[in-house]
């Protein structure tokens, strides 16, 4: 199964003629991943990726001509919401959004718009999903994927990728790795991925990988301590080491009196029954110490 | 970005909140002159207040009060040039000295838990509300506004009952959907009133009315929407921000010094604390957080490592890019040509991995820089960097 990206992903880019739509559409089609259309309003009727696929001037037509169901926008951050809107609007079910620099007020709308058109938006500011060996979407690389059953959930781009390498590496292969991003406001939580997790028979295991500030990993802990019980599963949070009251680029990633520091972290997520480690490269010996055979 | 009480007040007063007038003075007689101009219409005392982007001002001695404008002269050369928790004050608020019935706390925060924006509010004001939240946090009422529509008049009024400002109801509902339209307006993510008071003035007719008054105010700007307000740029303060800082801004780089000797260049934030948390593991102390951002190009490497090598205590550096948007060979061509620019040699430990990482190892090795395999042996390798390096100075 894994989840929100697998074979049945039929996939339109959003942006798919700009320089990382282009260069990202390519690699996730070399991937595997079925890219059915892409959309650049005023380019309708060309074609993208060496004539492979079509482009569309609209969400609405490339759904009704190519039956897409996903969409993946690398649209600039001053219409980004709005391709996330034309997306859901059309009847996309799945909405990653790459896009990093969106101002946090202008997602507020649109996570509640998505949400009521029943739509399931990832992102911004994310780095998308792969489901190895059937379909990535976003800009995870790919070769550092290994079909597996451990599910992995991470709120940075570049750290999910340290982590992914690490299980690789370790022989621990993922059914899906998920970054969530780090803008304040976003549409998939650390808590739904657990929940989506949680309900995937390919999936015996969890991989969280938090960072300083807010309280979604706490959030999520104390989920998965009730109903994540019996399932192996590890984390490593980032900046332990990081001043208070500095804003450390993610928007996100900013601590204040105590609240949200790694250590609070590290403590709600240990007593759901997480490993915690010191480097991702631990991450996949904690798994097996924690009873994981895969 | 944070900008100072003065020109956050000028942002409520555009969206129409009652602001108690004020001026600005960055000298004596500038604050004489404008004291003056309040006794003259009327005020019996008047406050200055310095202008630093650090709380706890009062406290610091940076907030007082004067009876003339003499005084206030005096009490002004006090406080300008005042060190206020490591910030120089360059400037000074003055305004007629409110005489306050009750304080309040209003403010209005982009709540990241649930994505909304929350409205807090508390009949405790002039303190600091993280101090109401830790000893009584029932005395903070919150509210979130609705995601599509904003605070509603109901919510609003609820708010104000639940604060005991029934019988300043309709201004007390006009500044929390005053606060709501200046996050908006100006993509703040906080806008924070306190206190927020009612003051005894004396009306136009001689007669004495109650009013309530925004007496301070913080707003903190989203720097993702600053490209969109080409006038807030202008509210920056200089001071806020080191020399270093400021140059990877404008670089478009997320630069934060730190106080060690392992400069960092990484991409990605959550990398880059993970990078400066496993250097300190592995026995050594980071120089900085530099994040330089997703498809990062060759310019903007080297524009990182100038500004990393700008700190004199810097004796190692610790390259770790893991390629997704950004390539590799992009950021190998830009390290070797900020090398071929650098002043002076610091060993450099690069790792690159990800997006056309095989690219780049053929560019590191034409160019014999140091390289690692993986983040724990890059922080090692460094560490060992620095040591060798320290020793031999």
């Amino acid at each position: 199964m894994s989840i929100l990206v697998g074979r049945e992903t039929r996939l339109v880019v959003q942006g798919i003629t700009g320089r990382e739509g282009e260069f990202h559409a390519r690699a996730m089609r070399e991937y595997g991943t079925q890219i059915v259309a892409g959309v650049t309003p005023g380019k309708g009727g060309q074609t993208a990726l060496d004539g492979a696929v079509p482009v569309y001037d609209t969400v609405e037509e490339a759904v009704r001509d190519s039956g897409a169901n996903t969409s993946c926008i690398f649209v600039p951050a001053a219409g980004a919401p709005d391709a996330v809107l034309e997306a859901a609007a059309a009847g996309i079910a799945t909405i990653f959004c790459i896009t990093e620099g969106i101002p946090a007020l202008d997602m507020i709308p649109v996570v509640e718009m998505v949400r009521a058109r029943g739509a399931r938006l990832i992102g911004p500011n994310c780095p998308g999903a792969t489901s190895p060996g059937r379909a990535k979407v976003g800009i995870i690389p790919g070769p550092i994927h290994r079909e597996g059953r451990v599910g992995v959930v991470s709120r940075s781009g570049t750290l999910t990728y340290e982590a992914v390498q690490a299980m690789t590496d370790a022989g621990l292969g993922q059914s899906t790795c998920l970054g969530i991003g780090g803008d304040p406001v976003i549409g998939t939580t650390f808590l739904d991925a657990l929940q989506l997790f949680a309900a995937d028979e390919e999936t015996d295991a969890i991989v969280l990988i938090g960072e300083i500030g807010g309280a979604a990993e706490e959030t999520a802990a104390e989920w998965a301590a009730a109903h994540l019980a019996d399932v192996p599963k590890v984390a490593f949070i980032a900046g332990r080491t990081a001043p208070e009251g500095k804003r450390m680029g993610h928007a996100g990633a900013i601590i204040s009196g105590g609240a949200g520091t790694a250590a609070s972290k590290v403590e709600a997520l240990e007593a759901a029954g997480f490993r915690v480690a010191g480097s991702p490269t631990e991450l996949p010996g904690l798994l097996r110490n924690a009873g994981y055979r895969g | 970005m944070k900008i100072q009480e003065a020109d956050a007040k000028t942002l409520l007063l555009a969206q129409g909140m009652p602001v108690p007038d004020w001026e600005v003075a960055r000298t004596e007689d500038e604050a004489r002159t404008a004291a003056a101009r309040f006794f003259d219409g009327g005020a019996e005392r008047v406050v200055i207040k310095a202008q630093v982007l650090v709380g706890g001002r009062g406290k610091a001695g940076g907030v007082k009060l004067a009876a003339s404008p003499d005084e206030a002269a005096q009490v002004a050369d006090a406080i300008l040039g005042m060190d206020i928790k490591g910030m120089t004050v360059r400037k000074v608020l003055v305004g007629a000295a409110a005489e306050i019935v009750k304080e309040y706390y209003l403010s209005a925060v982009l709540d990241r838990a649930e994505g909304r924006i929350l409205l807090m509010g508390s009949a405790e004001g002039g303190v600091e509300i993280e101090q109401v939240a830790l000893v009584h946090p029932e005395a903070i009422i919150r509210r979130h506004a609705d995601p599509l529509l904003g605070l509603l008049d109901y919510q609003a009024r609820d708010l104000a009952f639940a604060m005991g400002l029934g019988g300043h109801l309709k201004a007390a509902v006009a500044i929390a959907k005053g606060l709501v339209a200046t996050m908006r307006a100006f993509d703040a993510d906080l806008v924070e009133i306190n206190p927020l008071a009612i003051v005894r003035e004396k009306g136009p007719d001689g007669r004495t009315v109650e009013r309530l008054v925004c007496l301070d105010a913080k707003v903190t700007l989203d720097d993702s929407a600053l490209a969109r307000h080409p006038g807030l740029e202008a509210l920056r303060d200089p001071d806020d921000e080191a020399p270093e800082d400021r140059e990877a801004r404008e670089a478009g780089l997320t630069f934060i010094k730190l106080d060690g000797t392992i400069g960092c260049m990484v991409n990605g934030a959550g990398l880059a604390m993970t990078t400066m948390d496993l250097v300190k593991r592995a026995g050594g102390e980071p120089a900085n957080f530099l994040d330089i951002g997703g498809g990062a190009r060759a310019d903007k490497v080297a524009a990182a490592m100038r500004i990393i090598l700008d700190d004199p205590k810097v004796n190692a550096i610790l390259v770790n890019i893991f390629g997704g948007i950004t390539r590799g060979d992009e950021v190998a061509r830009g390290l070797i040509e900020a090398r071929a620019q650098q002043t002076r040699d610091v060993p450099m430990i690069v790792r690159i991995v990800g997006t056309n990482a095989a690219e780049a190892a053929v560019l590191l090795e034409q160019a014999r820089f140091q390289t690692a395999a993986s983040l724990d042996e890059a922080a090692a390798k460094a560490v060992e960097a620095s040591r060798g390096t320290g020793a031999a100075a």
